[in-house]
């Protein structure tokens, strides 16, 4: 088995691991960055001043959080399930963070005579994979939520669980548009079709809504925390959790959003392209940077949604996803075919 | 029959196609947030930056000194007299020769304590004075777990010799002649 890896080219092997390593480091630094974000935006749009005193504009709050987490007493309660109780925050990060592995981040990236593809790996059916990895999301808040041993975790649990798997069927049903439209599962194909202007949104007006309804949904935030409702669950699966355990899932949330961004960034928006700009710029980081422009504008746009609407109600939440949704994600599906029958993509 | 002027005609309205998307209603939302977004906070970081109090505010009392950093008390007790919650008390003294840089007049207070659990800030101890001498101020009183630390002596009470541990009372002053002023017309 060693002989079949010592076969492998090792300067790719090692271009590899640094560039995981970049990604897990952006990719958790943007979710710590997300909580200091989130807070400075409802501030502001609540005409307060938000979190101003660790650093300059308070800065090094998440930093602050981060050490006030891991410094807290961690609880475990007496009649939990202790090995699932400790493996669900594990097992929610790990989903979290293994999604990120096939986005586009850019082209190529040249560092020195030395050129770097900007994606981990560009598997065929890159989107069903991630797919795939959110929809094991639901692992880990159901192992919390049951693990914990407590009647408001499982509440929380067992809504989140229903609305997740009720709202990736819109999700997928309007993947399937984008699909059809593209011809491959591949994103980055999804994406290198999107030059100039011609980004999917424009196609896909409808599919795009459905789609950023159920990414809310999908990561569990307002007007959809079901899952957590602090007025009704206390604080929904992670009720029992404490100390850097709750900080897991949290973060992995806010991990969750910064990659529903991108996905959508790359599905509808384009990616890495922007018109009149080359993604290959600056030695290709000009595509990271049009990209990670789109990505925080729609972090932005989440927390903006978070902060003004409030709390769908249960049944409400079950009727737009299966009565309202799914029909309309169908009826995108059917025009979509239809358009690429008679004219072509 | 109708019993009050407030009772409601209950009505089950129908949403309309408009109210049941919810898409219009959510845009004119995220707009209003969007207009806060851009709007200045009325936030003031309070033990950062301090909003200056209106002289009609009556706090932390003061015994004030005179130019030439001499007490202006002489312990003549019009203002224990006047305290409606009878929380101060003092002990008077005789000036002794040595002492005209400490003490304006022949009498002084050797103990002026006020207890500031049993005052109720109504000023009439600074409406009394004669001599100027007890103001309140905008500061406020400190908090302490301990009854005892509450009764403040002339240690807490009487403002420092040096110009920068003058406390200035002047709209204070100002505020009270013009009651005075008002009440006499």
């Amino acid at each position: 088995m060693f002989d079949m890896i010592l076969l492998y080219d090792y300067v790719m092997i090692a271009q590899k691991a640094g560039l995981i390593g970049v990604i897990f480091a952006i990719t958790l630094g943007v979710a710590a960055y997300s909580t200091y974000g989130e807070r400075k935006i409802a501030a502001f749009l609540q005409d307060r001043l938000g979190p101003s005193n660790a650093g300059p504009w308070g800065i090094l709050q998440p930093l602050a959080d981060g050490v006030k987490m891991f410094t807290k007493e961690d609880f475990i309660p007496n009649q939990s399930n202790r090995w699932l109780y400790i493996l669900a925050p594990g097992a929610f990060i790990f989903v979290a963070l293994m999604t990120s592995a096939v986005i586009p981040w850019g082209t190529t990236l040249t560092l020195g005579g030395l050129n770097l593809d900007l994606q981990v790996t560009n598997i065929n059916i890159g989107i069903l994979y991630i797919m795939g990895f959110v929809s094991l999301g639901v692992y880990g808040i159901m192992l919390g939520g049951w693990a914990s041993n407590n009647k408001y975790s499982l509440y929380g649990a067992i809504r989140a669980s229903s609305q997740m798997i009720s709202y990736e069927l819109a999700m997928g049903l309007s993947l399937i548009a984008v699909i059809m439209l593209s011809g491959s599962l591949s994103l980055r194909t999804i994406v290198e079709q999107q030059t100039g202007f011609g980004w999917n949104v424009l196609y896909q007006p409808l599919g795009f809504i459905i789609f950023l309804v159920c990414a809310l949904a999908e990561c569990n935030r307002a007007p959809f925390d079901m899952a957590e409702c602090e007025t009704e669950l206390i604080g929904g699966y992670h009720t029992e959790y404490s100390a850097m355990k709750l900080g897991f899932f949290l973060f992995a949330e806010y991990i969750n959003m910064f990659i529903s961004c991108t996905v959508i960034s790359c599905l509808y928006f384009g990616g890495y392209n922007f018109p009149g700009v080359d993604p290959g710029w600056l030695g290709g980081l000009m595509g990271p940077i049009v990209l990670f422009a789109k990505i925080f504008f729609f972090i932005f746009v989440f927390m903006w949604i978070r902060w003004t609407l409030p709390r769908f109600r249960y049944d409400q939440l079950m009727h737009l996803g299966w009565k309202s949704l799914i029909p309309l994600a169908v009826l995108n599906m059917l025009l979509t075919g239809a358009g690429v029958l008679l004219w072509g993509k | 029959m109708q019993l009050t002027q407030r009772s409601k005609q209950v009505v089950n309205k129908q949403m309309t196609f408009t109210e049941r998307i919810y898409l219009p209603a959510i845009l004119k939302g995220m707009f209003t947030t969007l207009k806060h977004f851009f709007r200045r906070s009325n936030t003031i970081s309070y033990p950062k930056q301090k909003r200056e109090f209106a002289p009609v505010y009556r706090g932390w009392h003061v015994l004030k000194r005179d130019a030439q950093g001499r007490e202006n008390c002489t312990a003549c007790g019009l203002c224990a007299v006047a305290c409606p919650a009878e929380a101060i008390t003092m002990e008077a003294a005789e000036r002794q020769k040595g002492e005209e840089n400490l003490y304006r007049e022949e009498k002084y207070a050797a103990v002026y304590e006020i207890n500031m659990l049993r005052c109720i800030f109504c000023g009439l101890c600074e409406e009394a004075c004669p001599k100027e001498a007890i103001f309140l101020t905008d500061r406020i009183v400190p908090s302490d777990y301990v009854r005892q630390e509450f009764i403040f002596g002339k240690d807490m009470l009487v403002e420092g010799v040096e110009p920068e541990k003058r406390i200035d009372v002047t709209k204070r002053q100002r505020h009270i002649q013009e009651k005075k002023q008002r009440e006499t017309i």
